[in-house]
């Protein structure tokens, strides 16, 4: 695990592979998990995987405090290690990020890969587009998130303390960034015409936390965007079926430009 | 003057209520909070509770028992869901007892100018007889009031500070361009009728939350604690505060006990053991709504994540004096006094397990006294806080 230093703050960053960059934005929970998903692309790219700041072991200055100030930071990021052409790939969370760092610059950027993205809001003020994982029952939040929770979730009471406070840290730093509006900026979606790159919207069909409708009204809303399902999988295809995740980011980014 | 060095003139009595809205307790099941249907609540039978529990406050006046309120937020347990509205009507109600609301959930409300202009109102109107307290709010006050609980500590402070620089500047407005609040022209108006501001108090429940307190000379509140846990909080206080070179008062302790006084045992166990349906229900709650992530410091969450979630940790909040866990869900009066948590009985009862608690934790300037809770009548409610006034208040003057 590398520490990258960018703008004073050192951004615990695993970089793995050979290959074209592909920069992993990941979510806000079981980010051990995607280990499997990492390590398959790891055969093809460059994988430049940072944890977000309050999240794992990466500090975060009281002044950060935003999801933009972390799509500033990476795009900072892909500056300091000279990514060109980059295939940006944002889970969740991460793919809030993704889509923020979009909208501002595409200069490094030759693709956009978004795993069950959060971050827009397209329906009324009642209806609610994402799952509230703050006042839905925990074993519901699991059903929601995952087909076979058991084959995901790690038992919490044999990890170690660094792992712990790492998860800790992570759902604090998901709260901060994501509570209210809860998991969008309201103008996001105004500015997705922006994103001319091609993209790849991934969406686990049986996602309970976002439906696959709201990911098929993201796909529409960005110009050069296809939606594609993942069997098997729900708000986390990356962990329950990482092989074919890996494969439709590797087929993707084997496609020639329109 | 106690073993600790710190100086009182007599202990001053607080009675709470939290207005319960009991009558809906029969058809709630695990959780009392923050889901349950407001279809449950009976206004006209709501009307009666609020002028009831108004009444047993406003008896405190003659009783010489001061008044505390506080608030909470979707639930039965708690229909007093803005403790500054009992507070106004009491300040004209009463004229001589001290009110104090315990308190305002500051870091849940979105504007502080707001509550320093309610606080300054009522302390006009009471001529100088509130006692203002700050809260953060348990955690299942998060969902209602929809704040961040990943920064609910530095909001609190940071409204706190602002409150109080709002209360205490008197030559026109100031700018106020903070992390959480923004205004150009704070300019409170009335001024309060204390000076420089009425006292400040905040419940703490842990070590940590008494150290910060000492450190701004902040009146501390300590509510089911009990026994077992109260020690060490008085103590982290106190020595913060010598620490700051400030003096270790016992009125900057406050201790919180369901008590139940009566003619006989009997009678004030019976008393004691209608409150304590207070304990037996405010921990109600689903269990997603008790530890939102952020309320508490990574370190700890981590430990509760290793130790099975927010209500195994819950679980071991109330401990008898030789430390066993006890479920507040069917703690016996018994249990509840051994605990700490109660007092109760005849007078003299009481009397001898307050003496007893007291020197257990060094002194306490403060008794906050919950005279009502759960089922107790309004009858029995007069009649133990009549008996408590007339037959222990008057022993409560040599604590110190």
């Amino acid at each position: 695990m590398e520490r990258i230093d960018i703008g004073g703050i050192a951004v615990e960053t695993e970089i793995v592979g050979t290959g074209p960059p592909l920069l992993f934005l990941h979510g806000g929970d079981y980010v051990a998990q995607n280990r499997a998903c990492l390590d398959r692309l790891a055969r093809r790219f460059r994988v430049v995987a940072p944890r977000h700041p309050g999240f794992g072991a990466t500090p975060r200055p009281a002044w950060f405090r935003t999801v933009h100030d972390i799509a500033y930071l990476y795009l900072d990021l892909l500056d300091r290690l000279d990514l060109n052409d980059a295939t940006l790939v944002g889970h969740s969370f991460g793919g809030w990020v993704a889509l923020e760092m979009a909208v501002r610059s595409q200069a490094r950027l030759g693709r956009l890969v978004l795993i069950d993205s959060l971050g827009i809001k397209t329906g009324g003020r009642e209806e609610r587009d994402i799952a509230d994982i703050y006042a839905l029952p925990a074993e519901e939040v699991l059903r929601r998130s995952f087909v076979d929770p058991a084959g995901a979730v790690p038992d919490y009471a044999v990890l170690g303390d660094a792992e712990l406070l790492a998860i800790a840290r992570d759902r604090e730093a998901t709260a901060l960034y994501g509570w209210k509006p809860y998991m969008h900026d309201p103008a996001l979606v105004h500015w997705l015409h922006r994103i001319t790159c091609p993209a790849l919207v991934l969406w686990g069909d049986q996602d309970g936390i976002a439906a696959p409708a709201y990911g098929e009204r993201l796909a529409a809303a960005l110009p050069g965007a296809s939606f594609e399902r993942v069997a098997g999988a729900a708000h986390y295809p990356q962990i329950e079926q990482p092989d074919a995740v890996a494969a439709a980011i590797e087929a993707f980014a084997q496609e020639k430009r329109p | 003057m106690t073993a600790n060095g710190m100086q009182a003139k007599g202990m001053k009595v607080w009675h709470f209520s939290e207005m319960a809205y009991h009558p809906a307790w029969e058809h709630l099941g695990d959780s009392y909070r923050v889901t349950i249907p407001s279809r449950l609540f009976d206004p006209k039978i709501g009307a009666d509770l609020y002028h009831r529990y108004l009444d047993e406050w406003a008896l405190c006046d003659e009783l010489g028992i001061n008044i505390m309120t506080n608030e909470h937020h979707a639930t039965a347990t708690c229909a007093d869901s803005v403790c500054t509205i009992p507070m106004a009507i009491l300040a004209r109600e009463t004229k001589k007892v001290r009110l104090l609301a315990l308190g305002m959930p500051i870091g849940n409300r979105n504007d502080p100018i707001r509550v320093a202009e309610e606080y300054s109102m009522i302390d006009v109107i009471s001529r100088g007889r509130l006692d203002m307290g700050f809260v953060k709010g348990v955690p299942f006050e998060i969902s209602p009031a929809n704040t961040n609980p990943a920064d609910l500590t530095e909001r609190f402070w940071e409204a706190h500070d602002l409150i109080l620089k709002a209360m205490t500047s008197h030559d026109g407005p100031f700018n106020w361009e903070g992390t959480h609040f923004q205004y150009r022209s704070v300019n409170v108006w009335p001024r309060p009728y204390q000076q420089p501001h009425p006292p400040v108090w905040t419940p703490v429940g842990s070590a940590g939350s008494a150290s910060e307190a000492a450190a701004r000379g902040i009146t501390i509140g300590v509510l089911n604690t009990g026994w077992a846990r109260t020690p060490a909080i008085f103590e982290a206080y106190r020595s913060k505060a010598r620490d700051v070179g400030r003096e270790p008062r016992l009125d900057k302790l406050a201790y919180m006990a369901l008590i139940g006084v009566g003619r006989t045992r009997e009678e004030g166990w019976r008393r004691a053991d209608q409150i304590l349906d207070y304990s037996r229900t405010s921990g109600n709650v689903a269990p997603q709504f008790a530890s939102p992530p952020g309320y508490v410091p990574a370190a700890g969450a981590a430990q509760m994540l290793k130790g099975g979630g927010a209500m195994a940790a819950r679980a071991t909040r109330v401990q008898t004096k030789d430390g066993h866990p006890i479920n507040p869900r069917t703690m016996t009066v018994e249990q509840a006094i051994d605990a700490g948590l109660s007092f109760a009985g005849t007078p003299d009862d009481v009397w001898d397990q307050l003496k007893a608690f007291y020197d257990h934790v060094g002194g306490f300037g403060h008794l906050l006294m919950m005279g009502q809770g759960g089922h107790i009548s309004h009858e029995d409610t007069v009649d133990n806080l009549t008996m408590f006034s007339k037959e222990v208040l008057p022993r409560l003057a040599e604590l110190g």
